[in-house]
Formats: C-alpha cells, sequence, structure tokens
C-alpha cells in the first residue's frame, strides 16, 4: 500500500546526507557520472520520498501513488540513491550505476528502473511527460500528485516553456514543479573572466520567468528542509494554477570543495578527494568503496 | 479501365474512427496542436470535448505529454502534420514514445506530396524513411478510408506506438467491404507474372492504374499493397517477388531509404532480384495543384506505367 512516512526535519535532513554519500561513492565506483548537480539536489529528494511523496517501493506501478520525474535526469545518481535508500532496490545495487545492463543507466529510464516514472535526459522532454500525467490523471478521475524536478539550466529548453503555457492555461494544480537554481551548467555563460562562470540567469530571472508563464512560484532554500517542507504544503493548498518551487541551491553542496564549482559538474573524485568529501559528509570510513 | 468510386479522404475517416472507437472505449484522449480543422480531429471533438485537449502549436511538448497520458493507462491519439511530427517532435517521440514503447497513436497528417498548396516547409518525403528507422515504431500507411478505419481500429488493440500516414485528399476505394487488415500483412491488390510491384498508402490507387495501363499493353502486373512498412511481411514480400523475378517499388515519398528501401534491404540479403525504386527523387517539393504536382513529380499512373514498362523492357 501506498503511504507517506513522517519523519522529522532533522531525520530527513539525515537522508539527504546518506544520498550525498551514495551519489559520490557510486560516482566513484563507476568512475564516471555527475556530481554538482545531483549534491544540489539532495535535500528535495529526500525529503519528497520520506516525507511527502504517496508511494510503495513494494509496489513501484501502484496506479495511485504520486509520481516524481526527474526531468534534469542527468542527475540520475541522485534519484537512484534515493530511490535505494526508500527501498525500490538494494543500495548495493548503486555499484551498477552506469554500467552494461544496469538498471541504473546513466540517465532515468522508465522500462528498466523500479520507482522511475518518466525517462529524461533529453532536457525539457521529463517536464512534458509529467505534464501529461498530470492532466491524464485529471482525465482519469485519478487523485495523485506529480511533482518533477527541472534544472535551471534546463529551463534554457524551449519545450520547458511550451509546457508551462499549457500547463498553466489547464489550471494543472495537480502537479508541482522543484527547479533547482544552483546557477551553473555545463559550461556555463562566461563571467567577467573565462574562468568565472555565471548563472544562466541572473537575479530574480528565473522565478520572473515562471511567474510570467502565470505559475503559482515560491522560492525557497532548497537546502532548508523545514522550508522544503512547508513549500510543498504549501503546493498541495494551491487550486486551480500549477505551482513552481524555485528552489535556490548550491551546486555540489554539501562537499565544500565542490561548491559552487563548475568542474564539479561531472566528474570522478580522487582517492584524496573522496576521503575528504567523506570526512566532510560524516563518514570517514566511507571512501574505502 | 477500371472506375473505382471516389471515397473520403483519409484524415476524415480518421476523425470519424477515433470518435466512434471513443464511445465504447474511454481510455481514448486526443491532443491537438491546433490542426484539428485540417487534419479532422475537429470530429472527435465535437463527440467528446471532455477527452480532447487543445495544447496549441507546440509539438514537442504535445508529444511529451501524450507520452506521460499514456502512463497512466490512456491511449493518446496525436494529430498534426507529418512534417511537425516527425522533424519537429522527432526528440520527443524518440526518447518519451518509441523507448518505452508507450500506447500513442500518432496520426501524421498532410503526408506526402499532396498537403494542400503548402509548399516546402511542410512537406515532408522522408518521413516513411526516418519513422521506419526509430526502433520499436511501428508505420502504417492506409490506402483508402476502408482501410484507414480498420487500421485505426486495429491499432487501437495494440499496444504501443504507431505512426499513421495519411494524405490528404479524397481517396479512390481499392479494397472491398468485408476487408480485413492485419498490422505487418501484405494484400494482393492483383495477381500477374511479368513484374512484381510493390506500393504503399494511397499511391496503391495510381500503381492500380498502371497496372490496368500496361495489362492493356500486354504486361501483366502482380501488383502488392504493403500498408505496414514496418514490421515488414518479408515472408510475402519475397514470395511475391519470386513469383515474377523482377520488382519495381513506388512510392509517394522519397526514394531515399523508404518503402523501396525496405524492400532493397529485404530482397538484396533474402532473394537479390533486379529492382527499380521508384518515387520522388532526392529533392524538396513546392506547393502547387494536387494534378500539377503529380505530373511534375512523376507519380501520376501514366508515370507509374512508364517506369514499370522501361523496367520490364530493359530486362526481357
Amino acid at each position: 500500500m501506498t503511504q507517506t512516512l513522517t519523519y522529522t526535519p532533522a531525520e530527513l535532513a539525515e537522508y539527504a546526507r546518506q544520498i550525498r554519500v551514495e551519489i559520490l561513492k557510486a560516482v566513484r565506483h563507476a568512475g564516471a557520472g555527475h556530481v554538482g548537480g545531483p549534491l544540489s539536489a539532495a535535500d528535495m529528494l529526500a525529503t519528497l520520498y520520506f516525507g511527502v511523496m504517496n508511494v510503495d517501493p513494494e509496489n513501484p506501478a501502484d496506479p495511485d501513488r504520486d509520481r516524481f520525474v526527474l526531468s534534469k535526469g542527468h542527475s540520475s545518481i541522485a534519484l537512484y540513491s534515493t530511490l535505494a535508500l526508500r527501498g525500490y532496490f538494494p543500495v548495493d545495487e548503486l555499484k551498477t550505476f552506469d554500467a552494461v545492463n544496469s538498471r541504473l543507466q546513466g540517465h532515468p529510464d522508465q522500462t528498466v528502473t523500479p520507482g522511475v516514472d518518466m525517462s529524461s535526459g533529453s532536457l525539457g522532454l521529463g517536464f512534458a511527460g509529467s505534464l501529461g500525467i498530470a492532466l491524464g490523471a485529471r482525465a482519469a478521475h485519478k487523485d495523485f500528485t506529480t511533482y518533477v524536478m527541472l534544472g535551471d539550466g534546463e529551463c534554457n529548453e524551449g519545450i520547458v516553456w511550451e509546457g508551462a503555457h499549457v500547463a498553466a492555461r489547464y489550471g494543472l494544480d495537480n502537479i508541482v514543479a522543484l527547479v533547482d537554481h544552483n546557477k551553473l551548467q555545463q559550461f556555463g555563460w562566461t563571467g567577467e573572466t573565462l574562468d568565472e562562470r555565471i548563472s544562466p540567469y541572473l537575479g530574480d530571472q528565473l522565478a520572473d520567468r515562471w511567474r510570467a508563464f502565470d505559475w503559482n512560484v515560491i522560492e525557497i532554500d532548497g537546502h532548508d528542509v523545514p522550508a522544503i517542507l512547508a513549500a510543498l504544503e504549501e503546493a498541495k493548498a494551491v487550486t486551480g494554477e500549477p505551482v513552481a518551487i524555485i528552489a535556490h541551491t548550491v551546486k555540489g553542496k554539501g562537499v565544500s570543495f565542490m561548491e559552487n564549482r563548475p568542474e564539479w559538474h561531472s566528474k570522478v573524485p580522487s582517492d584524496e578527494q573522496m576521503a575528504a568529501a567523506m570526512k566532510e559528509l560524516g563518514e570517514p570510513e566511507g571512501g574505502a568503496a | 479501365m477500371t472506375t473505382r468510386t471516389m471515397g473520403k479522404s483519409l484524415r476524415v475517416t480518421m476523425g470519424e474512427t477515433i470518435s466512434e472507437a471513443a464511445n465504447t472505449n474511454d481510455r481514448i484522449v486526443v491532443l491537438d496542436g491546433d490542426t484539428g480543422s485540417s487534419t479532422r480531429t475537429d470530429i472527435f471533438e465535437a463527440a467528446h470535448r471532455d477527452r480532447f485537449f487543445q495544447v496549441g502549436i507546440a509539438e514537442m511538448n504535445m508529444f511529451g505529454m501524450a507520452a506521460g497520458m499514456a502512463t497512466v493507462g490512456l491511449i493518446p491519439i496525436v494529430s498534426t502534420f507529418s512534417a511537425f511530427v516527425v522533424s519537429r517532435a522527432h526528440d520527443a517521440i524518440r526518447v518519451l514514445i518509441a523507448q518505452p514503447k508507450a500506447n500513442v497513436k500518432i496520426m501524421a497528417g498532410y503526408a506526402g506530396l499532396l498537403a494542400g498548396s503548402t509548399g516546402k516547409t511542410h512537406l515532408l518525403f522522408d518521413d516513411v524513411s526516418i519513422m521506419r528507422a526509430m526502433a520499436y515504431m511501428t508505420v502504417i500507411a492506409p490506402g483508402d478510408e476502408i482501410e484507414t478505419r480498420a487500421a485505426i481500429n486495429a491499432g487501437l488493440e495494440y499496444d504501443g506506438p504507431i505512426y499513421y500516414r495519411l494524405t490528404r485528399p479524397n481517396s479512390p476505394i481499392i479494397l472491398p467491404d468485408d476487408y480485413e487488415f492485419v498490422i505487418g500483412k501484405t494484400v494482393t491488390m492483383r495477381e500477374g507474372s511479368d513484374v512484381t510491384v510493390f506500393s504503399t498508402g494511397t499511391h496503391t490507387a495510381r500503381a492500380l492504374t498502371a497496372a490496368e495501363i500496361l495489362a492493356d499493353e500486354g504486361i501483366d502486373v502482380h501488383l502488392v499493397h504493403v500498408p505496414t512498412i514496418k514490421p515488414l511481411d518479408v515472408g510475402e514480400i519475397v514470395a511475391a517477388a519470386q513469383r515474377t523475378g523482377l520488382v519495381v517499388t513506388t512510392e509517394e515519398g522519397t526514394v531515399v531509404g523508404g518503402l523501396g528501401g525496405a524492400i532493397a534491404e529485404t530482397l538484396s540479403q533474402q532473394s537479390p532480384l533486379p529492382m527499380k525504386i521508384h518515387g520522388i527523387s532526392d529533392i524538396f517539393g513546392e506547393s502547387g495543384p494536387d494534378e500539377a504536382l503529380l505530373e511534375k513529380y512523376g507519380l501520376a499512373p501514366a508515370h507509374v506505367a512508364d517506369v514499370i514498362r522501361d523496367h520490364v523492357k530493359a530486362h526481357e
């Protein structure tokens, strides 16, 4: 049976920490993968799966479950780590991340991974799919909520705004978009010097874009678990319009030398870096994996 | 020559068929990219307004949304012009519809050469080539209203994505009232002994007329209609080709990788035979009246007859 878990904010933050540990272990084991985006998403994923979403890892296809679409599919390892810790598959399976024949492909694949509700990775497509789930739920008289996470870089894609218009036009109040506004993308927009990379959306531009498309916008610190919980609670109460939670985050959050560093978009930590990262994440023995 | 009854257009038949099917199938929903009055999903909207979703002129999002709707058990039917299906929304179809084998039925209207004076931006001659190269996609080009109705009803019983290639003009009826369509099966339109001709879609009516022209000249054409271009009816195609030992394919689409390409891939590996691929040469189109376009692009029955005759003469 689907159910929502009832952890305290402190317990949810602890799950976020564990998700971060598993992200780094898996990327290091695979010798490839994204790091910065997954780390910025960890607190929101922990809050959704351990504190808000009505799901059943024993029955991942339950037709009445809440849905989650990771439209920023490059952060797949963050979702896989969350699903593993939530019980969809063994945590040990994270060692197969990115491997041939693995259920944990480089980008989420709805056809192989328990708990993955929609394939994604070609940016913007997951968002369109999530809108179809939400509008389809209405057409099929289903009562669940669809959550979708987008990246700020992903919002460069035109399809995001095609969908944003349609969702508002239909007043889709059974979908909540979480926009991971970590201010960096793979290569990024050039700053004052070539070494500096700056946000694709400056100041209030990103929130203003979503407001301009008639979404109900809630801005939060995407690493503040009580704030994430409160925003998701507030989103549920909104009727007649879709909600976008603009989550201000730090790319690489949780490991000091990865934070706000563009090169950690996708990079495998060295032995020393792994040991230092695990220490910072409170797992001094964790680097052994 | 036989005079054939002019039937409805495939698009009108499509609108009627999905509307009728939805009377007894509440999983059917329709998404429109603002072409419903042309592709004729307006017929569905009139009968089932609550299950008709206008999503605006934004094709990538439309196909992505259809994929999402399929995951909650609905059968989304998506319609726009073939050019905007295949080239504009290709990525959404590839990732969210083909890869997960989403149960989405794609009604690609205004396919082929005759797209109502729209010109080259709206003409896509390589839709069959592209869509049949997409893994897990079924590609069907019905020949008339009878086959359109049967193929759509068969497709609604099939759990997976289908690309329907639907032409715009009214089309002659070429199949009997009691015709039974099976996905992946060919239809022998005419038995003959001199040359085997394969055609698809509403162009088969022209191939049929070409065969009749040639019959008067003493050339006996074996004409096989191939409504399902993928999966191809390999066994029947090889058998029909071997029956005469000489092969012509003709289609209202590019000669690069379409029906001709599909049959060449099959025969070259299983039973190599002298073969001529006829269709639109490797060019873009233009606007104009239907008859003038068929004349200029070499698709009228007389042109098809010329191609077949030349191939037969060259191998006498």
